[in-house]
């Protein structure tokens, strides 16, 4: 009986193409919203270090004075926690898995000059702010402790 | 009586696709005693929750198993949210409700599959996998991921399934459903594959009970238990009635499998009519996690607990998590007895074992 019900099935798959797809000659078609890998919009980044915190796997690293974000693909296992997390939404999840390799390497992404240099002028800006700012804290300090030694006296 | 003599069955094993090592105790070519052993691949996930944040866990949790991710990660935020006291919106239980029928149909199609191969059916074996290779592309469409969805959180989901993609399922369910009813024809009516199935290692609805087998195992003897009857998720406001079989063999555990697909197939069709509009899929949650819960959801493989204890701290104090495939065991030791050497493999896999969850 289920000889009988199943030889219609048989014989379609006799003529039916192939299930599989003769990977890596035909490329696959991943679906949008498909979790591949990470990329980063890197001039957008502002280096806080949300995303090195917050992944489980600790596979980013984040170098606030160079200007750099980088993962080590080895160890990332594409959960998207990043992504969620980045207060800038720089990071993104990407199509396509990523590509195997013989050796554990990371992958650096550097911002670009100019936003590295505008980013320097903005540090040197806060810190002549911090220190002027300092500056006027002493002063007033000191102003306010020699009415004090004035009393000792 | 004959000589008694032990084999030694796994770690390695052509039916086991993961480690478990069982030495037979024989005689002639019956066996008479089974003594299990685990322990080859365990991962310590358990305690890295004194590592990883409980945010962090989600993932973690996510990973104990290949095939039913979905639902540790569910029952891990379902405990947590239970701890936060935090009511997840409508919409987030019931996209939760279809990704775990989802995930149900995939293992059980990998399941049959296997079985399949199990009693040397290879062609039946690729025509499970290819029904199940259209589940895992709903899976990439509608979470990103073909194994790990990864939209759980503690509070919610993180993704929403568009009208457009809930259509997509409705229309690859109608597909599956017409191939399954091809399938289902040979496991349950081909004179090879009953010969092979029907009245094999048979446990009684008591042995069941004594031992505490759980799932379609259970469910196979005659025992009502199914997790889902708690209604967590969106089940409370589906009509759910478990599967239960009285015959207590191999068949009857294959039926119940094959039953749970087409019941699967009808509760993601309820959930796609009945699931709100609303824009919402989460709740915000603030502030570390204090006290301890004990969630139960039903998996494929049948119940999981997780118990989460937390004492106002990122870091968990303990997370806990018995999966189904070691409440099995037992029974599967109990079934072993007394069957014959050549129907060992194929006893084995009728539990469908997940060893890897079961070291955690
Ligand atoms: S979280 Fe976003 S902004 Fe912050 S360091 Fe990472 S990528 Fe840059
Ligand atoms: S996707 Fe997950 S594992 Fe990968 S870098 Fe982001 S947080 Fe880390």
């Amino acid at each position: 009986m289920a000889l009988m019900k199943y030889a219609p099935q048989a014989l379609k798959n006799l003529f039916m193409k192939p299930a599989t797809k003769k990977y890596p000659l035909e490329k696959p078609v991943y679906p949008d919203g498909s979790r591949g890998h990470v990329t980063i919009s890197i001039d957008e980044c502002i280096s806080c270090g949300m995303c090195a915190r917050a992944c489980p796997n600790g596979a980013l690293k984040v170098d606030r004075n160079a200007g750099t974000w980088t993962i080590d693909r080895f160890d990332c296992i594409a959960c998207g926690y990043c992504v969620l997390k980045c207060p800038k939404k720089c990071l993104f999840m990407e199509k396509g898995y990523q590509t195997p390799g013989p050796e554990k390497k990371e992958e650096t992404f550097t911002k670009s000059p100019e936003v590295l240099a505008a980013e320097e002028e903005k540090r040197k800006e806060a810190a002549r702010k911090a220190a002027e700012a300092k500056a006027a804290m002493a002063a007033k300090a000191a102003g306010e402790s020699k009415p004090a030694e004035e009393k000792k006296d | 009586m004959g000589k008694r003599s032990v084999i030694p069955f796994g770690p390695q094993h052509p039916v086991l696709p993961e480690p478990i090592h069982i030495d037979l105790v024989v005689e002639d070519e019956k066996v008479v005693e089974a003594i299990p052993s685990i322990g080859f691949v365990h991962r310590g996930l358990e305690s890295l929750a004194e590592k990883k944040d409980f945010n962090q866990m989600v993932y973690v949790a996510e990973r104990t198993c290949g095939i039913c991710s979905f639902q540790h990660g569910m029952g891990y935020c379902e405990s947590v949210e239970h701890i936060f006291g935090v009511e997840v919106p409508r919409r987030a239980r019931f996209l939760r409700t279809i990704w775990a029928e989802l995930s149900r149909m995939h293992s059980h199609l990998l399941w049959l599959g296997l079985l399949a191969d199990g009693f040397g059916y290879e062609n039946l074996f690729y025509q499970c996998w290819r029904i199940r290779e259209k589940i895992l592309d709903l899976h990439e469409l509608t979470a990103g991921g073909r194994l790990i969805f990864s939209v759980n959180k503690v509070g919610g989901v993180t993704k929403d399934i568009e009208k457009e993609k809930l259509e997509e399922i409705l229309r690859t369910l109608d597909e599956a459903d017409d191939e399954l009813r091809v399938i289902r024809s040979v496991f349950f009516e081909d004179r090879t594959v009953l010969s092979r199935l029907k009245g094999v290692g048979v446990l009684s609805k008591e042995q069941i009970n004594e031992l505490g087998a759980v799932g379609p195992f259970a469910r196979a003897s005659g025992v009502r238990v199914d997790m889902r009857m708690l209604g967590y998720a969106a089940y409370n406001e589906l009509s759910f009635i478990p599967i239960v079989s009285n015959d207590g063999d191999c068949y009857a555990r294959c039926f119940i499998r094959m039953m749970e697909l087409f019941q699967s197939i009808k509760l993601i069709r309820e959930a796609i009519g009945k699931i709100p509009e609303e824009k919402e899929i989460e709740v915000p949650v603030k502030g570390n996690p204090d006290g301890e819960y004990f969630m139960r959801v039903e998996q494929p493989r049948g119940e999981a607990f997780y118990y989460v204890k937390a004492s106002g701290k990122p870091l968990l104090d303990r997370m806990r998590i018995r999966t189904p495939t070691f409440a099995n065991i037992p029974a599967l030791c109990e079934m072993l007895k007394s069957s014959e050497i050549a129907d060992v493999g194929l006893l084995v896999l009728t539990i469908d074992p997940c060893i890897s969850c079961t070291e955690r």
